[in-house]
């Protein structure tokens, strides 16, 4: 997709992978038929930039056509370069970071309002928690005890220029969300098991709010841009395409063939 | 002089009727509800109440989050904070999905005084008129608060709506036709016209008022609607009266003397004279800075003077 384009964001969209796969594949209570159906869990995808494996579930789903996905970025497309509502079954136009968990707080409480029981799932990059937004967000999420709302924060360790630690140190993160006054759980964001365990446990807190630090590596899946700051926010060449897609194709045949 | 009323006590009460007219009307605050008069809709609906302290980037997408699952969020806090603080909300999370927010701020414009320049937004019309999907409302008095504020909960999209913290005086005293996006005309007349919006309506009638015993009869124009702007009625007064004056108590620059400049320049270029600010103002009471700012009767007077001067040349 962001070969096609030319352009996109692959790393954080591949650490993301396995995350957002569990959910559309598993957890989500949702129809891809009607995709504003109001009992519907939501997924917000607040570091917008990913939405490149957020289109890939998306399609999958059904709620569109899987070639419109190499129309990704290019002018008269539904699938804009950051995740914007056009797309249907995107939630929230983002792009600027900080906004989602903000965004999940007031769709969260309308559910409380209108006694549904939907779920409010937010996705977060980790370079995204030094906006203060996030911790605005979050102070209020525990303030009004919105335990339908699950966070989870890709922590990849890398952002935009460099890594998390060089650019600004987040550590210790998970007793900062815990300051906040949110359940917090740490697990390996590319283990489905751990990945299903979680959002389990993280369904059944009564009363505040919960965060998934999933443990993950930028550019998973592909072994030259796996933990590599450049691909943040470069699409592969024709050369990379082939040699990522090769990488894929072994990894789903050794699946297939139960080595994996 | 005409008696006064709170803009935002007004906006305080609407909202309340409001309430209880629509269960989707939520409303949230940012530590400033006394102030905004919000604490009234507190008070009868507290489940339907929100505080976010003052942390308006937060405020504003919670709203965005409320209006995407259909709730009619009325966000209200100074303006300074709710247009300039969490502008890039306004923008990315609401302005370009089109949510249903309804953003009400109070204290806008230097007669919030004694605060000084930090807590005076000269800015906020300039600020939502740059967000495309954005309806801008700055009201005259009391009367066309009520009217603004119950138009807004009824259209769908993004509102921003101006009000102030002292009381004003009462231009519709024998009603008052509101419909967003139309000017009202105020008063008749052939020789200029004057476009007004917020607390200089009052100021444009009082300078007309005056000008006619000169000899020199003003249209005044209420342009209540900044954005969009009526370019009809604009032009029909370009047209007619072949000078305009606008006055508003706002930064020129992106405000609505700005603006109706540039939609004269595309349809209908006549003389133009603008009263607005040029520069931060300072500490003090309303009245004196009105005065030192240029912004009362008088100066609407003098441009008013100009602008028939410069259409006679």
């Amino acid at each position: 997709m962001t070969a096609e384009a030319g352009s996109g964001h692959p790393g954080g969209s591949l650490s993301a992978c396995e995350i957002v796969t569990s959910l559309y594949f598993a957890l989500l209570r949702h129809n891809p038929q009607n995709p504003r159906w109001p009992e519907r869990d939501r997924f917000i995808l607040s570091k917008a930039h990913a939405c490149p494996i957020l289109y890939a579930a998306l399609a999958r789903a059904g709620y569109f056509p899987v070639e419109e996905l190499m129309t990704f970025r290019r002018i008269g497309s539904r699938l804009q370069g950051h995740a914007h509502i056009m797309t249907p079954g995107v939630e929230m136009s983002g792009g600027s970071l900080g906004q989602g968990l903000s965004f999940a707080v007031g769709t969260a409480l309308a559910g409380r309002l209108d006694r549904r029981d939907y779920r409010v799932y937010a996705l977060l990059g980790d370079g995204e928690c030094d906006e203060g937004q996030v911790w605005e967000a979050a102070m209020s999420a525990a303030h009004y005890k919105l335990d339908r709302l699950t966070a989870i924060v890709d922590r990849n360790r890398i952002q935009n220029d460099r890594f998390t630690s060089e650019v600004m140190e987040l550590e210790p993160l998970a007793d900062k969300w815990r300051a906040f006054g949110w359940h917090v759980q740490e697990i390996d964001g590319h283990s489905f098991p751990q990945i299903l365990r979680a959002f389990q446990t993280a369904g059944d807190i009564r009363g505040q709010p919960g965060v998934i630090i999933a443990h993950t590596v930028k550019g998973k899946g592909i072994s030259f841009m796996e933990n590599n700051v450049d691909f943040h926010g470069r699409a592969p060449n024709k050369e990379e395409l082939a040699q990522a897609l090769k990488e894929l194709g072994e990894a789903e045949r050794l699946f297939r063939e139960g080595h994996a | 002089m005409a008696p006064n009323a709170s803009t935002r006590e007004t906006y305080g009460k609407v909202l309340v009727e409001l309430g209880r007219e629509n269960p989707n009307i939520v409303v949230l605050g940012g530590d400033l509800n006394k102030s905004t008069f919000t604490y009234l809709f507190a008070r009868e609906f507290p489940e339907r109440f929100f505080d976010f302290g003052p942390a308006e980037q937060n405020l504003l997408s919670v709203a965005a989050g409320l209006a995407s699952a259909g709730k009619i969020p009325f966000v209200s806090t100074f303006a300074v904070f709710g247009t300039g603080r969490a502008f890039d909300q306004l923008r990315v999370g609401i302005a370009q999905p089109g949510l249903n927010v309804k953003l009400v701020c109070t204290h806008a414009g230097i007669i919030t005084g004694e605060d000084g320049t930090s807590a005076q937004s000269i800015e906020d019309i300039a600020l939502t008129c740059s967000l495309p999907s954005f309806t801008v409302i700055a009201p005259a008095d009391a009367v066309e608060t009520a009217h603004a504020v119950r138009a807004a909960a009824s259209a769908s999209g993004p509102f921003y709506i101006r009000l102030y913290r002292p009381s004003m005086p009462v231009v519709h005293r024998d009603g008052c036709s509101f419909h967003t996006g139309k000017a009202e005309a105020m008063r008749p007349g052939r020789d200029v016209t004057i476009i007004a919006c917020g607390i200089m309506l009052a100021a444009a009638l009082e300078a007309a008022q005056d000008l006619s015993a000169e000899g020199i009869e003003c249209r005044v124009l209420n342009m209540h609607t900044v954005k969009p702007l009526d370019e009809e009625a604009l032009e029909a007064a370009a047209r007619e009266t072949g000078a305009i004056v606008t006055a508003e108590e706002h930064y020129l620059n992106g405000g609505l003397g700005s603006l109706v400049a540039a939609a004269l320049g595309r349809r209908f270029p006549v003389p133009l004279e603008t009263v607005a600010l040029t520069r931060y103002a300072e500490s003090g009471k309303p009245e004196h800075l009105l005065e030192k700012y240029g912004l009362t009767a008088k100066d609407v007077e003098r441009a008013a003077r100009r602008a028939v001067q410069r259409k006679r040349r």
